[in-house]
């Protein structure tokens, strides 16, 4: 009865007594104790509730391990913080709880969110709910793969760039992107502190725009937060508006021919929909790639220097390999007589990307292109490219850098190896409610090729 | 004549008595509290914590390069400074670097020469101002060094001033000065001792070629000395002079062996007052300075800097003092050292004016006067202000005196210096000067000398 409902549905059966909120926390936790094992989706699991109420509406969510949440374990997949139990909470789960949700249990990750595979997991990877010899992507690979399987009806993620639309395509989800400053950082552990987003991974659009409406906000904890209105993403779905979407050559380059058929079957349909399609200039995503490598690592090395040894137990030789590296990199890019060379210049490239996305955002509402260059590959062959994040993430860099809000879900499977295949709308600044609609109304009319249905049904109860 | 040319900078703490510390809301009043007990995820750098400035420190920051005569930048912004300490828990601190809240100012230091010499003023250039946080503490004891971060994240002001010194004497009126304005602004308490107001002097000595010559301000006409040495721990004004005193010594002896000193941090020991190597440049932390991405840009318009208004500051007042209610330098500068007893002094004027006036009492300069009583302090200026005229009102009122009492004594003295009573019959009539002096003597100051003097020139005329 349960099996693939998504949070609005879980809520209704809830709240017209079919079913009590006791049952459905429990039904989740039974198919966590089933299938976790074999996918190492959630590094803690958290079965303490006490409900009085059985029909209160209480939902139940997954949440990545690099938010803090008071009183459970958060690691960010890290040796170093193997035992800390932070002692406050975070503001994007303060929201949530402040909204009646359940916290199943706290999801795998690239070690400190940096990877794009979950391998760099100091707790190990987790597998891709498709093919368990593949990854889910990363670094919210946990939280994409718990909805995949249906381990969770929803999870939270975060993205620095790529982190929840790349895992998102690559095991079959909707992954929401906010524009940068939407939601809170508050409570999340830093990565690159001026492109982190918080963000849902869904099993539809409904859910995405029920999470983000609850989470976004300004926040007093979070100088970085927008005082933007926060719109009813939700009801916002309803009305079917039609959009000016641009797509460019430049987001085609070297792609999956199945990514690419996707693709040109996605505008077909949109052009049927009533929506125009319009061919647009950008610049290459390939100059994103250098100002985001040397941004992040100069944020990360930064952002970890205060695990110093001298709190949280464990000490610096904890930090795996890939932490090292960008914690050199950074100090590199950061250090005296290189700083106007490497940072200072990747800043201003930073502000011509934003410049170009402002210039097309004139004549498009949105931004269709593919989510990733290919479908999931098999874990273990990121270990020979040390900048393997980067190429994967390529398409999801610009967006990043610009702090523009994207969506990725899936359209379709890879002939070969039935792979997700995902797709992407990239809107402007503050305008989530129109790439809600617009997947929502792609949702209605394609039921995402039935990919997330088959995702679940892959998990039977 | 001197060879030796001393070079002098300073770095200038100051903490903020904000109630709320600089980046959370955390109480800022730390003072002997329970270690660990003023703090939260943000002061203790915890995972995920983020700061919010306060508003409060970056209005008075900007108060305070007013008062400096400084430029209020339109654009500022905070900045990450990395370096590692156990008392410092993000492994950064959260500073400002190259656009700072303000920027070149002066200080002039308030001395006697300059109502009567304006051209011999004093002045030493502010270089910048800016904001950042303080860090925790350690303290070491015999079991292990523990660390309290009650202290941590409190606001702190950072002013440093151009080499604009040469010796210890201005350094130390320079701090006076700082100090005084700092509390005029009720920004901080500025205390050296209790280290709300800490400051490191560098100090570099240029060898300079017997024609050498340098104006009258103290610049440097030619190139600063390629060297220089920071003197940290100092906690008094008096070390402050000796801390100096004794390191420009000793580097003119190492110059004057034709070396040159080593770039360095020294430490003081208050005790043997000496300063003491700690710290090679060489060995210096590269801070790696890059924009605090967590905190946006600070804007600020010329209307809101316009309304931060600055209260009246010491030279001002001392000039006033002089100018309008017309007493001396010496008693308007002690008066104007500090601001309540300023304040004080003010009421005590302005009330005293009325009560004499109803009691028809004349008296030359009062102002000077009461100046006078209050720093000599015949009378406490622990007294309320009331109490304080009252007081006032009886030492000046015209002494009752008994009559007939002094017209005996000076009978007596009269009968007992018949020498000078015929010399000023005479005509001497300087005589009657030591006729006045005895019977005061005589009266115990009881009666005023230009009475006794009428009397007596009545009674040698009878």
């Amino acid at each position: 009865m349960l099996l693939g409902k998504s949070l609005v549905e879980i809520s209704k059966l809830i709240e017209n007594r079919y079913i009590s909120n006791k049952e459905v926390i429990d039904y989740f936790l039974k198919r966590i104790n089933k299938y976790n094992s074999k996918i190492n989706a959630y590094l803690t699991i958290n079965a303490d509730y006490k409900f009085d109420n059985l029909y209160k509406s209480i939902l139940p969510i997954a949440v990545k391990d690099n938010f803090c949440t008071q009183g459970i374990k958060t690691t960010a997949a890290s040796k170093v913080l193997e035992n800390f139990i932070p002692p406050y909470e975070s503001t994007v789960t303060k929201r949530l709880l402040d909204a009646s949700f359940f916290i199943l249990g706290k999801t795998n990750m690239d070690a400190w969110a940096h990877g794009s595979s979950t391998e760099t997991s100091d707790f190990g990877p987790t597998k891709n709910p498709w093919d368990f010899l593949r990854s889910p992507g990363g670094s919210s690979g946990g939280s994409a793969a718990v909805v995949s399987s249906y381990l969770a009806p929803a999870a939270i993620g975060s993205e620095t760039a790529g982190s929840i639309r790349q895992p998102a395509a690559w095991s079959g989800v909707i992954g929401l992107k906010p524009t940068y400053g939407r939601v809170s950082r508050y409570g999340l552990i830093a990565m690159a502190s001026s492109l982190d987003c918080p963000g849902p991974l869904t099993l539809t659009t409904e859910d995405a725009a029920f999470i983000l409406k609850i989470i976004a906000g300004k926040d007093k904890f979070d100088a970085t937060s927008s005082n933007d209105r926060v719109p009813d993403y939700v009801s916002n779905l309803k009305n079917k508006k039609k959009f000016i979407i641009g797509v460019t050559d430049e987001y085609l380059n070297g792609i999956n021919d199945d990514f690419r058929s996707a693709f040109y079957q996605l505008v077909n349909i949109l052009e049927k929909m009533g929506h125009k399609i319009k061919k647009i200039n950008l610049l290459s995503p390939k100059y994103s790639i250098s100002v985001y490598t040397i941004i992040q690592r100069a944020e990360v090395c930064s952002n970890l220097a205060r695990y110093d040894g001298i709190r949280y137990g464990n000490n610096r030789s904890f930090f795996g390999s890939e932490a090292k590296r960008r914690i050199m990199l950074g100090t590199y890019v950061l250090s005296y007589g290189y700083y106007d060379s490497y940072y200072k210049k990747a800043q201003k490239v930073r502000t011509l990307i934003i410049e170009d996305f402002k210039r097309v955002f004139k004549e498009v509402d949105m931004i269709l292109a593919p989510t990733t260059p290919i479908a999931s590959l098999k874990l273990g062959e990121f270990e020979k490219y040390p900048f393997f994040g980067e190429m994967m993430d390529v398409l999801n860099e610009p967006a990043a850098i610009a702090g523009i809000c994207a969506i990725s879900f899936p359209f379709g499977l890879t002939k070969k190896d039935n792979l997700p295949i995902g797709l992407q709308l990239m809107g402007r600044w503050f305008e989530e409610e129109n790439i809600l609609n617009l997947t929502f109304q792609i949702e209605k009319e394609t039921d995402f090729l039935g990919v997330i249905k088959k995702g679940v049904n892959n998990y039977p109860d | 004549m001197n060879k030796y040319k001393p070079f002098i900078g300073l770095e200038i703490h100051i903490e903020l008595k904000t109630s709320c510390k600089m980046f959370c809301q955390c109480s800022s009043y730390y003072f002997e509290k329970d270690p660990n007990t003023q703090v939260c995820p943000v002061c203790l750098g915890l995972p995920g914590a983020l700061p919010v400035p306060n508003k409060k420190a970056i209005e008075w920051t900007i108060l305070i390069g007013k008062a400096l005569n400084c430029r209020i930048n339109y654009f500022s912004k905070f900045d990450r400074k990395h370096y590692f300490y156990p008392d410092l828990p993000k492994g950064y601190q959260i500073s400002q670097y190259d656009d700072p809240i303000a920027v070149n100012g002066w200080v002039e230091i308030i001395d006697k020469n300059l109502i009567s010499n304006p051209s011999t003023k004093k002045i030493f250039r502010i270089r910048r101002v800016h904001l950042e946080e303080d860090t925790g503490k350690l303290i070491h004891s015999k079991n292990g060094t523990l660390i309290d971060f009650n202290r941590s994240g409190v606001p702190l002001v950072e002013i440093v001033t151009e080499p604009d010194f040469d010796n210890s004497e201005d350094v130390k009126k320079f701090l006076e000065e700082l100090q005084v304005i700092i509390r005029y602004l009720n920004v901080s308490d500025a205390d050296m001792e209790k280290g709300t107001m800490r400051m490191e002097p560098n100090i570099s000595i240029l060898v300079q070629e017997s024609n050498f010559k340098i104006n009258n301000q103290n610049r440097p006409s030619k190139k600063l000395p390629n060297y220089k040495v920071e003197i940290k721990n100092i906690n008094s004004f008096r070390f402050v002079k000796h801390a100096i005193d004794y390191e420009i010594k000793r580097q003119i002896e190492i110059l004057k062996e034709g070396k040159l000193p080593i770039q360095e941090t020294r430490g003081f020991d208050e005790k043997k007052g000496i300063t003491y190597s700690q710290r090679k440049k060489e060995e210096a932390a590269d801070y790696r300075y890059f924009p605090e991405p967590d905190i946006p840009p600070l804007v600020f318009s010329q209307d809101y800097i316009n309304s931060i208004n600055l209260p009246e500051l010491p030279l001002e007042k001392i000039k006033r003092y002089i100018n309008s209610f017309g007493i001396r330098f010496d008693e308007a500068f002690i008066l104007t050292r500090d601001i309540n007893l300023a304040n004080y002094f003010e009421k005590i004027i302005s009330k005293f004016k009325t009560e004499a006036s109803k009691l028809n009492l004349k008296i030359n300069n009062p102002n000077q006067i009461i100046a006078n009583y209050i720093v000599n302090k015949k009378i406490s200026c622990k007294l309320s202000v009331d109490d304080f005229i009252n007081k006032l009102i009886e030492n000046l009122k015209p002494k009752e005196f008994d009559k007939k009492l002094l017209e005996e004594i000076i009978n007596k003295v009269l009968k007992n210096n018949q020498k000078a009573v015929l010399d000023y019959k005479k005509g001497k009539t300087n005589a009657i000067m030591f006729l006045v002096g005895q019977v005061i003597k005589e009266i115990k100051g009881k009666a005023e000398a230009k009475i006794i003097k009428e009397n007596i020139e009545k009674m040698i005329k009878e």
